[in-house]
Parts: structure tokens; sequence; C-alpha cells
């Protein structure tokens, strides 16, 4: 308890709370992210209707526009799309399935890319020449190509049916090995730049093995940056995703995402049902939108030489 | 099986006549050089001294001189370019120079400790000098996290400082100069070393703590039976805490002997140029002495004595020849055409 109370108190003290609290934007932006996630992470309950359940859906509200206009229901505060499923709904279970790949996929290229970044920076050489190379290829690709031909792969050899069962775990490991390449140069910059101080030495000196030197002295310094390009990389996934499901290439339409909503809706834009592209769309804006002042903001804080209100 | 016929080896060939349990480091004809585009040049051209146990070594120069050079090659750390081309360092019976990476790192902080001159630079800045001190240990020792954390307890007690379980959950930032530095000291500690370098331990303190971290180090290293080489351009701590000192120029040693009889009476023109260069207030002087001129540069080393060009008592034999090192009587060791037998 005591440990609990002191740590709250550091908290509570700190330059952290007292920098974000001073930032109107900051402050926004993290709290419309918070609400966004609380309520998509508890669908079951926060949702009217259980979008992955097909015996809830009828057919014959289909297209039925938003609340207020209209031939609106009071069932369907944002309409329905094609099947006659809650837009609202689906909306709120679309985005708890892009979090999930966004969150996922991050944490997989921070794991891929921080031990590349940090065993290319720290061991240097031919090894170094040889793992910036393969990211270097694969950053002059453009991330949405590489995951469309990793998707493609998958979904050729796995099958459609378990590409479909399994669609947000392959998602998280498409846009994973997809995007790793960010991370690995991040990661390296700052192992170069911190492998020639001196407590590198110092390190060497006391004679602890080079494993320990890179994952606890060097990686705990160079993690500021992670930080930062985290938010990002969040926002970027997520994009990811949704492009992907766009394309046909991502989640399936039985299992909405925000991507494959928004391409559910595209095909009846024109037929007068624009609400079924518009909401996801608006949606996937704001959540990346406030996912990356929160990155700025982040960004700001960590690296005070970059004074943006002089 | 090397282990064992080593020694004795080595007790044969360099150590003749002299009590082999008591020698703790021989460095013979060390060299170590750079190999840069520009081409190789050697910052150590051919460095002998020995250390025995719980002896105080000063290594005195000027900057450039190749004193933390020959510091490094001890460790074997020597940054890229530069390797050590010849010699050998003979510590507890094993040659250095030859040992495996491995077997280096495992000698290194375990029985040869270093200190630097930037207590702040050489501590993480955000680790906390528990996690930096219990790293050490678990790096050297099989022992559990909480057996590690007793070692640094006792550590942090023997370089007096107070309430020391407290002072492991702090970080770097937390302490001031002199209290870092004796963290420094206090990690260098933690394996029982045989053998502290000290590089500069104390230049970037104040004067004021200066004092009191060299006495510190004088005493653990007096308590503890540990040799030390203290490398430094102070020849006044040189000459209160040193047993033997070892005046470096141009990557040799020109002087070396016990540091009484050397500070008293200077034999190599460089050595008196250094002491005279000490500000002294008795004598009333308005000018600080200095040795003309500046150390030449490692690429281009004058032909003969290095110091020639620099040295008021030059003469035809200084510019020609370079001077070998002669014994004196005394036990002193000098490299100079005019000093007489």
């Amino acid at each position: 308890m005591n440990i609990l109370a002191m740590n709250w108190r550091r908290f509570r003290e700190s330059q952290a709370l007292y920098a974000f609290l001073r930032d109107p934007v900051a402050i926004g932006s993290f709290t419309i992210l918070v609400v966004l996630t609380l309520v998509s992470f508890l669908a079951p309950w926060t949702a009217q209707h259980n979008v992955y359940d097909t015996a809830t859906l009828e057919l014959l509200d289909a297209h039925t526009p938003p609340a207020w206009l209209d031939q609106g229901l009071e069932r369907y505060p944002l309409g329905t799309d094609d099947q006659g499923r809650d837009l609202f709904s689906s909306i709120i279970f679309g985005m708890r399935t892009s979090l999930l790949i966004g969150l996922g996929a991050v944490a997989l290229q921070a794991f891929l890319g921080i031990c590349i970044g940090l065993i290319s920076g720290y061991t240097g050489g031919r090894l170094d020449t040889l793992l910036m190379r393969v990211a270097d290829v694969q950053l002059s690709f453009s991330t949405l190509m590489v995951a469309i031909f990793i998707s493609a792969i998958f979904e050729a050899v796995l099958g459609v049916g378990f590409f479909e069962r399994y669609a947000v775990l392959l998602l998280v490991v498409i846009i994973g090995l997809a995007e790793w390449p960010q991370y690995a140069r991040t990661v390296r910059a700052s192992v170069l730049a911190e492998k020639k101080k001196e407590y590198v030495e110092a390190a060497r000196v006391i004679g602890l093995p080079a494993s320990r030197i890179m994952w606890r002295q060097i990686l705990p310094n160079a993690l500021s940056p992670v930080l930062v390009i985290s938010t990002v990389q969040v926002a970027n996934a997520i994009m990811s995703e949704a492009a992907l499901s766009f394309l046909g290439l991502g989640m399936p339409v039985t299992q909405p995402s925000l991507g494959s909503l928004i391409k559910s809706g595209f095909t009846y834009i024109f037929s007068g049902s624009w609400w079924i592209t518009l909401f996801p769309g608006i949606t996937l804006v704001t959540l990346i939108l406030v996912i990356n002042l929160l990155g700025d903001w982040l960004r700001d804080y960590l690296n005070p030489k970059l004074y943006k209100h002089m | 099986m090397t282990r064992l016929e080593q020694p004795i080896a080595v007790c044969r060939t360099c150590c003749e006549g002299y009590e082999f349990v008591n020698r703790l480091l021989d460095v013979n004809n060390l060299e170590v050089t750079f190999a840069k585009r520009a081409g190789k040049f050697q910052a150590v051209r051919g460095v002998s001294f020995s250390l025995d146990k719980g002896e105080h070594l000063g290594l005195v120069g000027e900057s450039g001189a190749g004193k933390s050079i020959t510091g490094f090659s001890i460790i074997n750390l020597i940054s890229k370019p530069g390797y050590i081309s010849k010699g050998n360092i003979l510590f507890e019976g094993r040659d250095l120079a030859k040992l495996s990476l491995e077997e280096m790192r495992r000698i290194r902080g375990d029985r040869i400790a270093m200190i630097f001159q930037d207590p702040m630079m050489t501590l993480n800045p955000v680790l906390t000098i528990g996690t930096q001190m219990i790293e050490t240990v678990l790096a050297h020792r099989r022992v559990s996290r909480a057996e590690a954390r007793d070692i640094s307890v006792e550590r942090i007690n023997r370089v007096r400082i107070s309430s020391p379980e407290r002072r492991l959950k702090q970080y770097p930032h937390e302490f001031s100069g002199g209290m870092r530095q004796r963290i420094v000291i206090a990690i260098s500690l933690l394996t029982d070393p045989a053998l502290i370098i000290a590089d500069e331990p104390t230049t970037a303190l104040d004067v004021t703590i200066q004092a009191e971290i060299m006495e510190l180090l004088l005493d653990l290293c007096t308590s503890r039976q540990m040799g030390l080489v203290l490398i430094t351009h102070d020849l006044a701590v040189v000459s209160q805490i040193t047993q033997r000192i070892a005046v470096m120029y141009a990557g040799l040693i020109v002087e070396t002997g016990p540091t009484a009889e050397v500070i008293a009476t200077p034999r190599h023109p460089y050595t008196r140029g250094l002491i005279n260069a000490l500000p002294q207030t008795r004598h009333g002087e308005k000018r600080l002495r200095q040795i003309p001129g500046v150390m030449p540069g490692l690429r281009n080393l004058p032909a003969g004595c290095a110091f020639h060009p620099r040295c008021e008592q030059c003469r035809d034999i200084c510019i020609t020849t370079q001077p070998e090192r002669r014994t004196l009587a005394c036990g002193v060791q000098v490299a100079c055409h005019l000093v007489e037998e």
C-alpha cells in the first residue's frame, strides 16, 4: 500500500502530468481516445445489437437511414447497412477490431524492430549493413504494397476459410511484418548515439556481457523515440488495416472493422445510403487524429529542445 | 594445463630474482598501434612497468602522452582502429594481451576495475544505482539478487555513504559530483578486484572534494591490499599517495622510480620541467614556469629523443639517437643521454 501511495504521489508531482494538464489539445484528445477505447472494448455491453450474431439481423431493415431522417427508426440511431445491421453497433464492434489489430501489429513491429535495431546498432559491421539493407529494400516498397503481398501469400497458402477465421491474428502479423523497418531504423539511430556515451564504455569496463549492455543499459536510454513512434505507428497500423479491408484483403464482412464497414458502404454511396460509409469514416478519422495528436504531444514533451510555442 | 604452466614460465623469464608471489602486474614492452587510413602510428611505444600487490603507481604526463591508452590496454579495451601490436601484459600470471574476448570480459570488472574521470558520464542515467550495482555483481558472481543487493549495501557503506538502502533506489542525478564518484568507487569494489586503474578520478570534481575522494581511494586500496594505477597529471597527488611513479612523454616512459626519489631529484629534463611548472607560492614568483613548446603529434615524432625540441639542454646526440632506458643505483630508471651513470 505504501509503495502504491508513493508511486501515486510521484505521478501526481511529475513533470509529465504538469505539462499534460496545461495542454488543452492533449487533454481533449486523451479524453476522446479513452472514451472511444472504453466504449469499443466494452462492445458487448455498450452496443445494442450483437453484430456477430446473424440471427438478430433483419434484412427488411437494410438501408434504414439515420434516426433523425424521415424514414429513420429509433432502434437504429445511425441507420443500418445493406445487411440490416445496426450501424452504431457495427462501428463499436468495428472499432474494437481496428484497435486490437493496431495495438497487436505495433506490439509485433516493436518487438521485431527493437531486436533488429538494437543488434544492428550495437554490433555494427557487416551484420548491421545486412539488416539495414533489408530494411531499406522493404522501405522502398510502400508498406501497403508489402502488406498486400504478404496477405496474398497468406490467403493462397492457408486458404480463404482459414484466413477469415483468423483474420485478426493474420492482419496483426501482416501489418507487423510490413512496418518493422521504421522501428528498426529509429532504434538503431538512437542506439548509435547512446553507444558512444561513456556509461556504455564503463559497462564494458565492468565486464558486463554484450547482451546485458544492449538490453539493460542502452535500451532504456533509447526508449523515448520508441514511445513516440509507437503512438504514430498505432495510427498507421489502423489505417493500414482499414486500407487492406477496403481493398477486400482485410477483415471479412461478417466481422466488421472500420475499414470493412467503409468498404461495404462504398458500393451504395451513389444509391443514397451514404451513412454506411460516412459514419465509420468519421470514426476512423477521429481515432487516428486523436492518436496522432497525442503522439505529437508526447514528442514535444520528451524532446524539450523542440519548443513549438516560443 | 596451460594455466599451471604459464606462471612458472613467466617466473623464470621476466621476474628473475624477484619475489613472484608479490608481483601483480607486469607490462613488458607494450606497443599500441592505431591503424588509420593516413597510416599507422603508435600511441604507446614500448612501455614497461610492474606493480606489486597493494602497490600504488602514479602514471603522469601531459595530455596525449599515452597514459590513458596504457590504462585501457591493461584491460584490453582500446577502441577500434587501435590494437596492442607488441609486448605482453602479465596479470596474476596470465597474459592479458592474448586472452579471448570472453576470458577478458570475466577479468574486467572482476579482478581489474577501472574508475573514470567524470562520474556523471559513467553512470547510466536511467537506471537506479541499485540496478547498476546488482547487474555488476550478477555479471561476475553466481549469487541471488538478494545476495547481490547485500553486497552492494556493504560496498556503499565502505565508501562512507549513509543510508545505503535508500541510496540504492536513487538515480545518478540525485547525487552530487563527489557522491557520484564514491558510488563509482563502490561499484569498482563490488567484486574485490586485485587492481584498480583510476583514470584521473578527481579531475571533474571540486578541489575540496578531490582530497576526500583521493583519501578514500587510498584507504580502500591500502586496507584491502589492492594495487592502484593512478593516471593523472596532478604531481601533487601522485607524490602524496603513490610509492612509485612513471612519467610518460610521447608514448614512452621517460623516468620511473620510487616517488619520493623522483620528486626530490628529478633526472629527466621533462620531469624537472613538470615539477617546476607546479605553482609555488613560497618563492614569491610572479610567473609560472612552463615547458616551452607543445608535445609533438604522434604521427610526426622527431628523430632521436622525442623531447629534444623542447629540451633546454639539448645536445647533438639527442637529435640523432633515441636514449635507452638505464637503471641508476638509486633504483630510478631514466631515458636521457644527459644522465650520468
